[in-house]
């Protein structure tokens, strides 16, 4: 017998094998989906990214454990979408127009999908029209902006505009290097986080809100 | 590969301000013949580049241009360059560009009819190339644009022509957040090079029909990525450091093309390619921490040629605007380094030594770059038969440093760092003898979704 232990274990050593067969037996012995998730692979990759910020892990080892999470995944989603259940989160993200630095936002979206929210990534040199197509079809609770330019900062002001002149009911994050909470403000987004590893707690303050 | 042997394989012979292959510019500055000068590099603060912002955008420039050479012509700076590093949509439309070139020209012709200031312009178009996903890297509308900026500033005036290419890092970014070294060679010594080599044989035949210097290349969206990477701990610093020795294989390719120097700053391989081909080079160090922290901030100076401050945000500073401000900085550090060699060989060699160990023991980033370690990577360079090897050859030498400083108590490594030199190692023992045989396996595993193969000459894979 397989048990919910072993596959957080397996999933925080990254064995994407052990991940994929354990899923498939706990599904099996009829253990349900949502469980999985909620006491496995959460849990599992909270303990990563708690690694990560006290910098004992390398991102590469934090990847690992999202690539067995995602190994996972593959199996309980159906089943999740086949039950009705949701993710609790559909977030957005995007780097604004413009701007072509992706790894920081890239982060924040593995960082987001290790806390179990679904997450759409536009990509990069997103415009605001895109954006809002985006949100138009996926009504997501959350819209991520990433910008990493001086000179892409008035896009990411745009953008936020631009969205929230939809006026559909999502919280907006920013972040990026030169961003700051200040600027934040002035834009009116809901919220800014200096690094990935906070841009859960921060998405989850947020949202709580 | 051009180089077979080593220009400078002496280490001691690796020092700041010489170089055996020195330039002169129009206004007389040597680079390279004794004397490291100041190279200062600015850029805008928030403000969106269009048509409507160009007034606004070009008194940023012409306050930069005109303070800070002015201040200097007071410090009686021996000469120095300015670096205009271009804005993504600055070499979108060349018109952008080109207006702010000819301001910068503007302001160094009078500077030196004012002050007798020898100035001159290093022009950095970007690589807008990636705009498109998968990257269009030899056509449309982003190469025209970035060869026509290329063209018109060396037509009106600029020196030195460089650029950041960014050929191969559509699979780079991914290869250093997975640590997989396999792939950074890929990226770097099969992708980059091929892409450096089809780039700078456009580059510089544009800056021989102007009389200009094609000055060179940097790996900077390969190698400061994994820097500031590692400075953040979110990858190892001895893998970013293999990563580093391996980009002087790509940067190599501009100056097999025909590129004479001043490399650019942000190349933090140059010392190494300084050691191959003799031609000067541009670092950065500390004077650059308005831009990116980095672990070789007194280092970097060791083998320059040119000293940067590789950007800063035309802000105001309580000592003036912030330009203006780094200029004097680069000046007081240059002044230093210059009156280190104005004392003689010896005491150049003694600053040298200073700047070097000061920094060495305290990261693998940067003792990789030291005289003694660029002169042995630069060697296993050019001892390679293609660049694949090379790239093979230049990370198992910056491993083999690595590991015998570490052994020795002169590299401070912990646990967490020395089990990549394994893992690392590990991954090299695992490559094929010939990139022929590399290429095939590579172009199995990779997401060739993210590239165009013709683009690098690479074969396209048939799914039946
Ligand atoms: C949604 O909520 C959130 C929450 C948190 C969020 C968030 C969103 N987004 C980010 N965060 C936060 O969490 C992340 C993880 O902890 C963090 O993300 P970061 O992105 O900050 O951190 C990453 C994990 C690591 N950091 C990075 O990846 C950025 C590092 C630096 C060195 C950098 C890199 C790597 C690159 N660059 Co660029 N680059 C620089 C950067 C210097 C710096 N000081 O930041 C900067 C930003 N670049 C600059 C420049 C000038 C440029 N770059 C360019 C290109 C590139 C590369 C492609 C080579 C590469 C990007 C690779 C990539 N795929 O992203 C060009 C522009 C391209 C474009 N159109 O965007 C080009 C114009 C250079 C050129 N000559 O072409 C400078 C900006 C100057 C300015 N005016 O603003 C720069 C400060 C470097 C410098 N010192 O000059 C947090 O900010």
């Amino acid at each position: 017998m397989s048990n919910i232990e072993d596959l957080r274990t397996a999933v925080i050593s990254g064995k994407r094998k052990d991940a994929k067969v354990l899923t498939t037996a706990l599904l099996e012995q009829g253990i349900a989906p949502e469980r999985l998730l909620e006491d496995a692979l959460i849990p599992a990759m909270t303990v990563v990214g708690d690694k990560f910020k006290r910098n004992e892990v390398f991102v590469p080892e934090m990847l690992v454990s999202a690539r067995a999470m995602k190994e996972s995944m593959k199996l309980i989603e159906p089943k999740l979408i086949e039950a009705g259940i949701k993710p609790k989160y559909k977030a957005i993200i995007g780097t604004v127009e413009g701007d072509l630095h992706d790894i920081g936002k890239n982060l924040v979206a593995t960082m987001w999908k290790g806390a179990g929210f679904d997450v759409i990534d536009l990509g990069v040199n997103v415009t605001p029209s895109a954006f809002v197509d985006a949100i138009e079809t996926h009504e997501p609770d959350i819209v991520g902006l990433s910008a990493l330019l001086t000179t892409t900062m008035p896009a990411m002001r745009e953008t936020v505009a631009a969205v929230k002149a939809t006026g559909k009911n999502f919280k907006i994050v920013i972040g990026g290097a030169p961003v700051t909470q200040t600027y934040a403000d002035e834009v009116g987004a809901d919220g800014y986080s200096p690094d990935a590893a906070s841009a859960v707690d921060l998405a989850k303050s947020v949202l709580a809100a | 590969m051009k180089y077979t042997s080593l220009t400078i394989s002496d280490p001691d012979q690796l020092i700041y301000g010489t170089a055996p292959h020195p330039i002169t510019t129009k206004h007389g500055m040597v680079i390279g013949g004794g004397m490291i000068y100041p190279e200062l590099n600015f850029t805008l603060p928030n403000i969106k580049i269009e048509k409507s912002s160009m007034p606004e955008i070009r008194r940023h420039y012409q306050q930069i241009v005109s303070e800070s050479l002015q201040r200097a012509a007071e410090l009686e700076s021996p000469g120095v360059v300015l670096e205009f590093e271009t804005l993504p949509p600055m070499t979108e439309f060349p018109e952008f560009g080109m207006d702010i070139v000819k301001i910068l020209l503007d302001g160094i012709e009078e500077a030196h009819g004012k002050y007798g200031l020898k100035a001159s312009l290093r022009c950095t178009p970007n690589d807008n190339r990636e705009f498109i996903r998968p990257p269009i890297m030899r056509s449309g509308r982003y190469w025209e644009a970035m060869l026509e900026l290329f063209e018109k500033s060396a037509q009106a005036g600029a020196e030195f022509l460089s650029i950041e290419s960014v050929g191969g890092k559509e699979l780079h970014d991914d290869a250093l957040v997975n640590g997989d070294l396999r792939e950074v060679i890929f990226s770097l010594c099969v992708m980059g090079v091929r892409d450096m080599k089809f780039l700078w044989d456009h580059i510089v035949p544009i800056a021989n029909k102007h009389g200009v210097y094609a000055a060179g290349d940097t790996a900077c969206g390969f190698g400061n990525t994994a820097m500031v990477l590692a400075e953040r701990q979110m990858i190892p610093k001895s893998f970013a450091t293999v990563v580093r020795a391996i980009t002087a294989v790509r940067s190599l390719v501009a100056y097999e093309c025909g590129a004479v120097g001043p490399g650019k700053d942000c190349g933090y391989e140059n010392p190494i390619l300084k050691a191959i081909t003799g031609f000067p080079m541009s670092m950065e160090g500390k004077t650059a921490a308005c831009a990116h922290l980095s672990p070789m901030g007194n280092l970097a100076a060791a083998t320059a040629d040119l000293w940067s401050n590789e950007s800063v945000q035309n802000i105001k500073l309580l000592g003036g605007m912030a330009p203006t401000c780094y200029m004097e900085q680069l000046i007081y550090d240059c002044r230093l380094f210059n009156q280190a060699s104005s004392d003689g060989p010896e005491a150049a060699l003694q600053m040298r030594n200073w700047l070097v160990k000061s920094d060495a023991s305290l990261d693998p980033q940067a003792l990789i770059i030291s005289p003694e370690s660029s002169v042995a990577i630069a060697q296993a360079i050019v001892s390679a038969d293609d660049h694949y090897s090379a790239g093979i050859a230049s990370a198992r030498e910056a491993i083999r440093i690595m590991r015998d400083s570490s052994e020795k108590g002169s590299l401070k490594m912990d646990t967490r760092e020395s089990a990549w030199l394994d893992r690392m190692e590990d991954e090299l023992d695992d490559l094929p003898d010939t990139e022929e045989e590399f290429i095939e396996e590579m172009m199995e595993d990779v997401d060739t979704d993210k590239f165009v193969p013709e683009d690098y000459e690479l074969p396209v894979l048939l799914t039946v």
